[in-house]
């Protein structure tokens, strides 16, 4: 047990706002990295709001065609790579080093650059919108040959996508190295909490997807301006080609964003159940072979591109081959809480609303991967409700379950449960308005990524605008759920959750000391 | 000296997983030729070579309609139209069609023909011997030229598709364009040497 002993070692360490910018400290890192997410959440979340005003009625109203598609795309790049992903690297900095018995991340330095690397990238994002044509109006795909003919927003926005994925890559080296060689003493691979691993494999994709992507986006930008014709059909290249490079990062990348969700509800679950994890190893090797898989079915985002009808039935099987795996995890969770002594606390509460809603978005992807069916909602709202079950109430609401979970150890205080409660109980009620009924208006046929829309979707569309504008609000809300327990939040018990036995829990003070584990708790026994 | 050992236990690892990245990096850009390489020889990107005909009968108790259309890509003014827009075939019939290229500016380029079918699973169909669109062509300036594709509606042919449409989009190739004035110059520049 490591006291909050005395850590005035004689280095001076910067103070205010240079504390932050030169800081190699992972915790430090770890907030910088979830407040800067969260307020790309925020911007993110206003453009979807613009989003959802225009299709409020049909017609066009509020903003221009043009200025609807550009929203469209930087609400998803936003979403993707400045508030998911970076919101878990948050966790990973914060979590991972405390829970191996480590005390820092391998590489201090790179970690801090990793992560000033995110601002520039976001603001080439937004600063994009002012670029001459404005922003790239090309989906977050970014489809050849759209791309080609975009104005200077489109380059802005592939540097951008350079700079994030050089942070990611950076960031993942870093905790693959952490956690293949900094594990305290008898913290085997086996006995690593389920969160770790998840990250560990989480990294491994990040290093061998990235860098595709960042090829994809480099030929678009030679093909834009030094001449060469990866895509262009005048000059012998092909755009289906584009879909493949880009969607062998991409469905990777959706993994990418689950895997650590599912990290996040493997501690928080059996916490509140009182009950170690069931089928820990079986958790470890379905995360592996999703991620395996994940390499081998990119192209079921393509059926319509017109492929080899058996490269069709293969895409098809292999996708639903993921379901297995993917089973399997949902399958323990239950389990785990199966006569376990289970309670109710805002991140439990989170985490039933991921495994309620994550389940949901799983079974649509299954609908989806079945090609004739996936020929007629390709392209549909079908697919937005889809992608917003598994990013939004999956990967989101982890989020929200680990912040909850983990808010007294990084902070020291108690959020106000009942405000909690309030937050999850308004977040589940206004996603399912907004997002549910975009499965009535996908099976109806309605496109995506359309500023105006036929009349008969009028209905649907106006419910899941008040449903968007109650979920923005709602998280205005958790803003403030958060302000108050960092200012005022009632002094945190030293194990504020009876059922916690990882390290940070078991083994460091609450608040968690800024430095911690300098000498590695030694857990051979 | 623990702390050493970690240190370059540490630094390996990171180098490994550099290359790694740098690996993938270059995976990417192998999945140009890569894919190219994999549709010739699963034969989804033949729309460019000569089809293999076996032997058919002709089926002269159907008749299929064949439309036709084409496109043209570039800035330069030039045109190409097909002569018949519609025919009635019966399968396994040789069928001649032609399309017309007009190009009335004083621009020479080089531009390929790109075939596309509707049903799109009729292209399988649709057995040509011979094509405009098997080369590159050179186009001259102020040239009207008849294009010709000869082909075979294979008997095979699904009962419910009674309508085949023929479509082709010109590209002009980038970078070969020039005008007939600087032809003249080119010529004489090569000549003077
Ligand atoms: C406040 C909650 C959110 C709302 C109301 C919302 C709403 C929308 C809307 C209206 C679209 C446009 C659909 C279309 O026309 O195709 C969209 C697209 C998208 N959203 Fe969200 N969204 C939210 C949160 C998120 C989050 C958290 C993520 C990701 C992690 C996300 C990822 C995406 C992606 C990737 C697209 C596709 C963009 C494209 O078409 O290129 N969204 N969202
Ligand atoms: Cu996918």
């Amino acid at each position: 047990m490591e006291a909050a002993h005395d850590h005035n070692h004689d280095h001076h360490e910067p103070t205010g706002i240079m504390r932050y910018v030169t800081t190699t400290n992972h915790k430090d890192i770890g907030s910088m990295y979830l407040w800067f997410s969260f307020m790309m959440f925020l911007v993110g979340g206003v453009m979807a709001l613009v989003i959802r005003a225009e299709l409020f009625q049909p017609g066009l109203q509020v903003v221009e065609p043009e200025f609807f598609n550009q929203m469209t795309t930087l609400h998803g790049l936003i979403m993707v790579f400045g508030a998911i992903m970076p919101a878990f690297v948050g966790f990973a900095n914060w979590q991972i080093p405390m829970m191996i018995g480590a005390p820092d991340m391998a590489f201090p330095r790179m970690n801090n650059w990793s992560f000033w690397l995110l601002p520039p990238a976001g603001i080439l994002l937004m600063g994009s919108l002012l670029a001459p044509g404005g922003a790239g109006g090309v989906g977050w795909t970014m489809y050849a040959p759209l791309t080609i003919q975009q104005g200077m927003g489109m380059d802005m926005m592939i540097f951008a996508i350079h700079i994030l994925g050089m942070s990611s890559i950076m960031g993942s080296i870093n905790i693959i190295t952490t956690i293949l060689n900094m594990r305290a003493p008898g913290m085997t691979m086996m006995k690593m909490p389920l969160f770790v691993w998840t990250w560990l494999i989480t990294a491994y994709l990040l290093v061998a997807s990235m860098p595709v992507l960042a090829g994809a986006v480099t030929m678009t930008l030679t093909d834009r301006h030094f001449g060469t014709h990866f895509f262009n059909a005048a000059g012998g290249g092909d755009p289906v080609l584009y879909q493949h490079i880009f969607w062998f990062f991409g469905h990777p990348e959706v993994y990418i964003i689950a895997i650590p969700a599912f990290g996040v509800i493997s501690e928080v679950i059996p916490t509140f159940s009182r009950k170690p994890l069931f089928g820990y190893a079986s958790m470890v090797y379905a995360t592996g072979s999703i991620a395996i898989l994940s390499f081998l079915v990119w192209a079921h985002h393509m059926y319509t591109v017109g492929m080899p009808v058996e490269a069709q039935l293969y895409y098809m099987f292999a996708t639903m081959l993921i379901a297995i795996p993917t089973g399997v995890k949902v399958f323990n969770w239950v389990a785990t809480m199966w006569k376990g002594s289970m309670s109710f606390e805002t991140p439990m509460l989170f985490a039933q609303g991921f495994l309620f809603l994550f389940t949901i978005g799983g079974f649509t992807g299954i609908v989806l991967a079945v090609t004739p069916i996936d020929i007629q909602l390709h392209d549909t709202y079908y697919v937005v409700a889809h992608f917003h079950y598994v990013m939004v109430a999956g990967a989101l609401f982890a989020a929200f379950a680990g912040v909850y979970y983990w808010l007294p150890k990084w902070i020291g205080k108690m959020y106000d449960e009942r405000l909690g409660k309030i937050h999850f109980w308004l977040s589940l009620t206004f996603f399912n308005v907004t997002f549910f009924v975009q499965h009535f208006l996908g099976l109806a046929g309605m496109p995506r990524r359309i500023p105006d829309y036929a009349l008969q979707f009028a209905d649907w569309n106006m419910v899941s605008s008040i449903g968007a504008f109650g979920f923005g609000l709602s998280q205005v809300f958790f803003l403030y759920v958060l302000l108050k327990a960092i200012r005022s939040g009632e002094k945190a018990p030293e194990m504020p959750w009876e059922g916690a036995t990882t390290l940070e829990w078991t083994h460091l003070p609450t608040p968690a000391p800024y430095h911690s584990f300098e000498t590695p708790p030694d857990l051979r026994s | 000296m623990k702390a050493a050992n970690l240190d370059n236990q540490n630094k390996t690892l990171l180098r490994k997983l550099v290359v790694v990245a740098l690996v993938m990096f270059a995976f990417g850009y192998a999945m140009v030729p890569l894919y190219k390489k994999i549709c010739e020889v699963t034969g989804v990107y033949d729309l460019i070579k000569p089809d293999e005909i076996v032997n058919t009968q002709i089926d002269k108790s159907r008749t299929v309609v064949m439309e036709f259309d084409a496109n043209t890509r570039s800035q330069v003014g030039w045109e190409l139209v097909p002569v018949e827009v519609r025919m009635n075939v019966h399968p396994g019939e040789l069928v001649h069609a032609t399309f017309r290229l007009t190009n009335p500016t004083d621009t020479i380029f080089d531009a390929q023909a790109i075939p596309s079918y509707g049903p799109q699973h009729a292209a399988q169909y649709v057995k040509k011997l011979e094509c405009f669109c098997f080369t590159q062509q050179k186009i001259n300036a102020h040239e009207t030229r008849d294009f010709s594709v000869v082909f075979v509606i294979d008997p095979s042919l699904p009962i419910d598709v009674g309508t085949v449409t023929l479509s082709y989009t010109m590209f002009e190739i980038e970078g070969t364009r020039s005008t007939v004035d600087s032809t003249v110059e080119v010529g004489f520049r090569a000549f003077k040497s």
